[in-house]
């Protein structure tokens, strides 16, 4: 029997659900006064419950009778369809239903299946679903509300009226049939067909490679063989592109890469290392899954950002919830397993405020998409025990079909497991959530271009995660670890299975039992078991000797662990099912014999055009206002408040500070280990609007800004580390591959110039998005090209930490760098949307100085408060310094240093050049910080006051070019996301 | 007296275990951290202990309602061991999802012939909220929180708003002396002051006998002064206020 149940909230008390839907029926403009009324309901299949025991489990797990009551009937019952108090008079109001997918992952109805049985009740299947009586609105306004506000169709289904089953789908059994797929007389455009239409993505010489090598063998390829190259050769796997033969033209001539990123990013850190020699730092860089680099004596940690961007275009939850849980497993999976400690994510979206008739078919609203991923990432973050402590967002137009979402983790980490290494014959065992169809392709899937058909197309690529199996994981491997159990660990992320077994197997070779992965249902085929990226899980290459103990440990505490196959001796991947060979592939192939990817790749610097900069110099406090309240820069407290930046009791620095806690901070300092004062430093920085200019000063000036935001809370910048997030355009243009290489080349100086090491790094690349337009034609969108660098601080004593707010009214504030007239890609460009003009550059000779300097004057307590300069320059810095500290200012615009250039007040109000700190210094300690940054670009450029006022003039006694109320330039930055 | 013992339970998805440990161990505890599975198995494991505490984090994933899980778990199994450990003079103390999973328990002496008269449900923001609270200590009933008036602390839930079946529930706990703790707008509080909604600003109750005690707040995320939001702006470098109620558990054994 089937029985239902439904939640309602108490007479008399507010729907929240409904309330939900009725303000996003408003916002997106479907229907201003929605009447609605929601409930919750639980599906539950079973042989033997009686209707007491399912009016028991009514009353004491799925309903609090404080609050709700319950509707409990087997479905098909009337009593679920109508709804007992919105029947209003002749009213009949629609009932929208809305499930999950038969196979999407449903953690409320896992949890559930558990408590019931606890109540000692059988029950073979449980599923969850919610409801909506929706009163007085067309069938278009409910189709609408159906299709936008309630369901994606990309996991979720609608039903209106009754539903219309009355058992629970659960797979059928699978009848194992070898499956061959012929490439033999495959013409190109035969392979080409195949490779798009298996979803296999891939390139016409990989295709050809793979059809000559089995021709070789005298035989077809399975299709799990098939499968398993496409994943390993993916580009989401293998980093083809960027690893690969790059000829590259600028106008400093022509340069020819045999592996690009080897030869720039990789090859800094090498230096550097070799540079510092027994002084190296780094532990492990660009081969594990998130690179190492060295704490304390006991332990190191480990730091790995990625990012999730197609699956959160199509469902933003699921993909957002899915990346943070993936990162997390990055870390887990790193060495012998590091702890993680803190999150940082970033986000790229189109902004809110885009009118959705100009939506392109296929493509969310962007504030429906802002909503879910900050929801994703807020669920499973917050679940995991994890703080979220450091973010950013952006807000491009050209996000709008390719939204950008990067997670990133940072893991403590035993100095003495930090590497691993399996040996022959360890049995291969899967620990964590059992395998499903979710997911399949996720790996391919992610190296094409997003269409209008891609949700259609690759909705199983599309997930939803369960935060809590993913913390037991944890918890129990942790434990595992300790004591000695593994010899390797690894995470099941793109590819699945196909992926972890394949890199830890690749040199000794492993022998996989399909038939023994634990399945969520019945029917999956072998392939299907291999390559589905089902989530919460991880591979373990585990001595047999310890297997027994090892499984002990799990069971008590309810984590699943199975052997699934075996390190085999043999160089060759051999799967098999029930005893039969379906797939035998030699690593060596795998690993080594993709076809090199040949690219050329060019840029031509944009002429400069002079920024045409609007005569009326009069509005400057307004032109502040707007800057502090555009997107970029506005307060992000909705995001940060939904995060728990504080779990784990180690939060030092937090995200929003001040006297009434909430001012932006530059960077957040976290002490992973409780019982010591040693701290971590994370920030990041990201510029796509410099791209636009010169994209080698767009990675110059990230790099700068996440530097500089770390050493402004008080990072050792001796001490940092870097990682690189490259989310590009489609790189088969070469202007586009160009715009690219232009940016690892900054990368590679940058990073030997500051003796800031990268340690590790993802790419995404095919960010574009096509639609037809209603002029019939094909358009496409590109992404910006954006480079997200992450930097990893350290702090010798927490204790000696700064914030940005201003602390006293008696202080002196000193501007640290030198301001030049570079107001290209800047705020003020962009809300006068102005463009040209020159681009942020860096001068690393002495940004390192700078920061060196500064460094010492912060450890020696000179310094009250410190803010970076970016987004909006000198005067967005001084205004948030000013109403995060709720104390007023005084400044003087001609002591800014600027070398021997001329510049308007303008300019230096709003330059967003480099390099640049505003820092509060009480008087006493004036002459100790001026001498310690002796030979910086340094003045004292005015004072704070107990006036609540922030007053910038050219000189003192003349008109202030800024003049506002502090609650006024406040108001403004918070307003525009405060939903 | 020996140290006093503490158990921390953790259940699959308690998040809050090693820093509530923590903080026992700096007011002078023995804590050691047990799976909820060993005690299922061995529910006598419980009489080793003097405290026992449900830390914070989302058991179960709070899948269904916060806490509801555990706290059946409880009823179905442990119930009896409890109300012993109760009787015999020790303490219970819930931090958030604890408290969640106590006062669903039944532990917090609020069930009534018509079933539970109290519960813990949706922030009236409809979200998770992660900031700091002013909060006032009522009465002397609390061993916990004696000798304390104010508090200073983080909340960090989305369903923390404390509600009572009716008004006859909501007295009789109020008599009682149950609810001494409460949001208020003291310290550095922002407004609203009541972050959830919470009838008469409850942030936190006891059972009748004053030594079982749920509270949202985590006391455990201030027990040194740099985990104060405003630290920077404090000359204060003493231990946070937090620690105060972890000192007061192991005080009453000594």
């Amino acid at each position: 029997m089937l029985w239902e149940f439904d939640i309602h909230p108490l007479d008399g008390l507010p729907d929240q659900e409904a309330q939900r839907i009725a303000l996003l029926a408003n916002e997106t403009g479907i229907c201003p006064n929605l009447s609605v009324r929601s409930a919750r309901g639980f599906l539950l299949e079973s042989d033997s419950l009686n209707a007491d025991q399912a009016n028991r489990l009514a009353e004491e797990l799925f309903a609090d009778n404080t609050v709700e009551s319950s509707v409990v009937a087997p479905v098909g019952d009337s009593r679920l369809v109508d709804h007992a108090s919105s029947q209003t008079k002749g009213n009949c109001p629609t009932l929208l239903q809305v499930l999950l997918k038969p196979g999407v992952m449903d953690p409320v109805a896992q949890s559930a299946e558990t408590a019931i049985r606890d109540f000692g009740y059988s029950v073979s299947a449980v599923r969850t679903l919610r409801k909506y009586w929706i009163d007085g609105a067309s069938e278009e306004q409910v189709a609408a509300i159906s299709e936008r506000i309630l369901a994606n169709d990309a996991i979720e289904q609608t039903v209106q009226g009754p539903l219309g089953f009355d058992e629970l789908q659960q797979g059928c059994e699978y009848q194992f049939k070898l499956l061959t797929v012929p490439l033999g007389g495959l013409d190109d455009e035969g392979l080409m067909r195949l490779s798009r239409e298996g979803q296999l993505y891939l390139q016409l010489a990989e295709m050809q490679t793979i059809q000559r090598h089995f021709a070789e063998l005298g035989r077809e390829p399975t299709d799990i063989e098939l499968e398993t190259l496409a994943q390993t050769w993916s580009e989401h796997c293998s980093h083809k592109t960027l690893a690969g033969r790059i000829a590259y033209r600028d106008e400093r001539g022509a340069r020819q890469f045999e592996n690009m990123l080897k030869e720039t990013i990789f090859a800094a850190t090498t230096e550097l290392r070799s540079r510092w020699g027994n002084k190296d730092w780094c532990v492990s860089v660009f081969r594990d899954n998130a690179g190492i680099v060295r704490f304390n004596d006991e332990f190191n940690v480990a730091f790995k950002v990625e990012t999730h961007n197609h699956p959160s275009a199509l469902e933003p939850y699921g993909g957002a919830n899915t990346g943070i849980g993936g990162v997390i497993r990055d870390t887990i999976g790193t060495g012998m397993g590091a702890k993680p400690v803190c999150n940082t994510d970033v986000f790229c979206f189109a902004p809110p405020d885009t009118l959705v008739d100009d939506l392109p078919s296929g493509v969310l609203n962007p504030k429906r998409v802002m909503r879910g991923v900050v929801s994703g990432v807020r669920d499973y973050g917050n679940r995991m025990g994890i703080p979220t402590v450091n973010g950013a967002v952006f807000f491009d137009s050209r996000y709008l079909g390719n939204p950008l979402v990067y997670c990133g983790n940072v893991g403590i980490i035993p100095v003495d497991k930090s590497f691993k290494q399996p040996q022959p014959n360890d049995l291969i065992v899967s620990v964590g959530g059992r395998t499903g169809r979710d997911g399949i392709h996720g790996a391919t899937f992610s190296s094409a271009e997003l269409t209008q058909e891609s949700e259609s197309l690759s909705g199983g690529a599309v997930q939803i995660g369960n935060a809590v199996e993913e913390k037991k994981v944890l918890d129990v491997l942790l434990a595992i670890r300790d004591r000695g159990l593994y010899t390797a660990i690894t995470d099941c992320g793109a590819g699945g299975f196909s992926s972890a077994v394949g890199e830890m197997g690749e040199e000794i070779g492993a022998e996989v039992w399909l038939e023994l992965a634990p399945v969520k249902y019945a029917g999956l085929t072998y392939t299907e078991i291999w390559i589905s990226e089902a989530q919460e899980r991880m591979v373990l290459s585990v001595p047999e000797p310890n297997w027994e103990e090892l499984h002990a440990l799990c069971a008590a505490e309810g984590v699943e662990a199975t052997v699934i196959g075996k390190f085999a001796p043999t160089g060759r991947l051999v799967l098999k099912y029930d005893d039969e060979i379906v797939g035998d592939l030699a690593m060596d192939l795998l690993h080594n014999g993709r076809p090199p990817v040949i690219r050329s790749a060019s840029f031509t610097p944009a002429e400069i055009i002079p920024l045409e900069i609007p005569t009326s110099g009069s509005e400057l406090t307004a032109d502040l206002c707007r800057i502090l309240g555009s997107y970029n820069v506005a307060s992000k407290e909705w995001i940060i408040r939904q995060y728990d930046h504080e779990v784990q009791g180690g939060s030092v620095v937090k995200p929003l500070v001040g006297v009434n806690l909430d001012g932006p901070s530059d960077a957040a300092v976290v002490r992973p280990v409780l019982s010591s004062r040693r701290g971590l430093v994370i920030s990041c920085g990201m510029n796509p609007r410099y791209g636009d200019l010169d994209t080698y000063h767009m990675a110059a000036s990230a790099i700068d800004e996440a530097i500089r935001n770390c050493v402004a809370v008080g990072a050792d910048p001796a001490r940092i580390a870097l990682l690189d997030n490259f989310c590009w355009g489609d790189c088969e243009k070469s202007e586009t591959l160009g715009s690219l290489v232009r940016a690892a080349l900054a990368c590679h100086d940058l990073s030997l110039e500051f003796e800031t090491p990268f340690i590790s790094g993802k790419d995404s690349l095919n960010n574009e998005f096509s639609f037809v337009g209603s002029d019939g034609k094909k358009q496409t969108i590109a992404i910006p090209p954006t480079l997200l660098i992450s930097a990893l601080g350290q702090i010798a004593d927490v204790a000696s930490a700064v914030t940005m707010d201003l602390k006293h009214s008696d202080s002196l504030l000193y501007l640290v760098g030198e301001t030049k007239n570079e107001l290209g890609g800047s705020h003020f460009a962009l809300i006068h949307e102005l463009e040209g003009g020159q681009v942020p550059t860096v001068d690393p000779a002495i940004a390192k100085q700078t920061f060196a300097a500064l460094h010492q004057a912060i450890v020696q307590g000179l310094v009250a408060s410190c803010h970076d300069l970016s987004e909006g320059g000198l005067a967005v810095a001084a205004a948030e310094m000013c109403f995060a500290g709720g104390i007023g200012a005084e400044l003087e615009l001609a002591k800014v240093p600027k070398g021997s250039i001329d510049l308007t007040s303008l300019e230096k109000l709003f330059s967003e050049s480099n390099t640049r700190f505003l820092c509060e210094v009480q008087s006493k300690k004036a002459s100790e910080f001026e001498n310690l940054l002796a030979g910086v670009p340094l003045a004292c450029l005015g004072h704070t006051m107990s006036e609540k006022e922030l007053r910038i003039s050219e000189a003192s006694g003349s008109a202030p070019v800024i003049s506002a109320k502090l609650t006024d330039l406040k108001t403004a930055w918070k307003e525009p996301l405060a939903w | 007296m020996p140290q006093p013992r503490i158990l921390i339970l953790r259940a699959p998805g308690t998040n809050c275990d090693v820093e509530t440990a923590h903080a026992f161990q700096l007011a002078g505890g023995q804590p050691d951290v047990l799976h909820l599975n060993r005690l299922l198995e061995a529910p006598q494991l419980a009489v080793e202990y003097q405290v026992l505490c449900v830390p914070g984090g989302f058991s179960y994933g709070d899948d269904i309602a916060a806490g509801r899980i555990f706290a059946n778990q409880i009823r179905h199994h442990l119930s009896d061991v409890l109300q012993e450990f109760r009787s015999a003079g020790k303490l219970l103390l819930g931090i958030c999802n604890g408290f969640q999973v106590l006062i669903k328990s039944g532990l917090l002496d609020t069930d009534d012939a018509a079933g539970p008269a109290a519960s813990l449900t949706w922030n009236d923001s409809g979200c998770f909220m992660d900031r700091w609270v002013g909060l006032q200590t009522e009465g002397d009933k609390c061993v916990f929180l004696s000798g304390i008036n104010e508090l200073y602390l983080p909340i960090a839930h989305a369903e923390g708003k404390f509600v009572t079946r009716d008004q006859s529930a909501l007295k009789r706990f109020e008599e009682a002396g149950q609810l001494v703790l409460r949001y208020a707008d003291v310290g550095g509080s922002v407004q609203p002051f009541n972050p959830n909604g919470a009838e008469q600003d409850v942030a936190g109750m006891c059972d009748t006998t004053g030594r079982v005690f749920g509270l949202m707040p985590h006391p455990e995320r201030f027990v040194d002064f740099t985990q104060h939001p405003n630290w920077t702006r404090r000359e204060d470098r003493g231990e946070g206020v937090g620690l105060a109620l972890f000192r007061n558990a192991v005080r009453y054994f000594s």
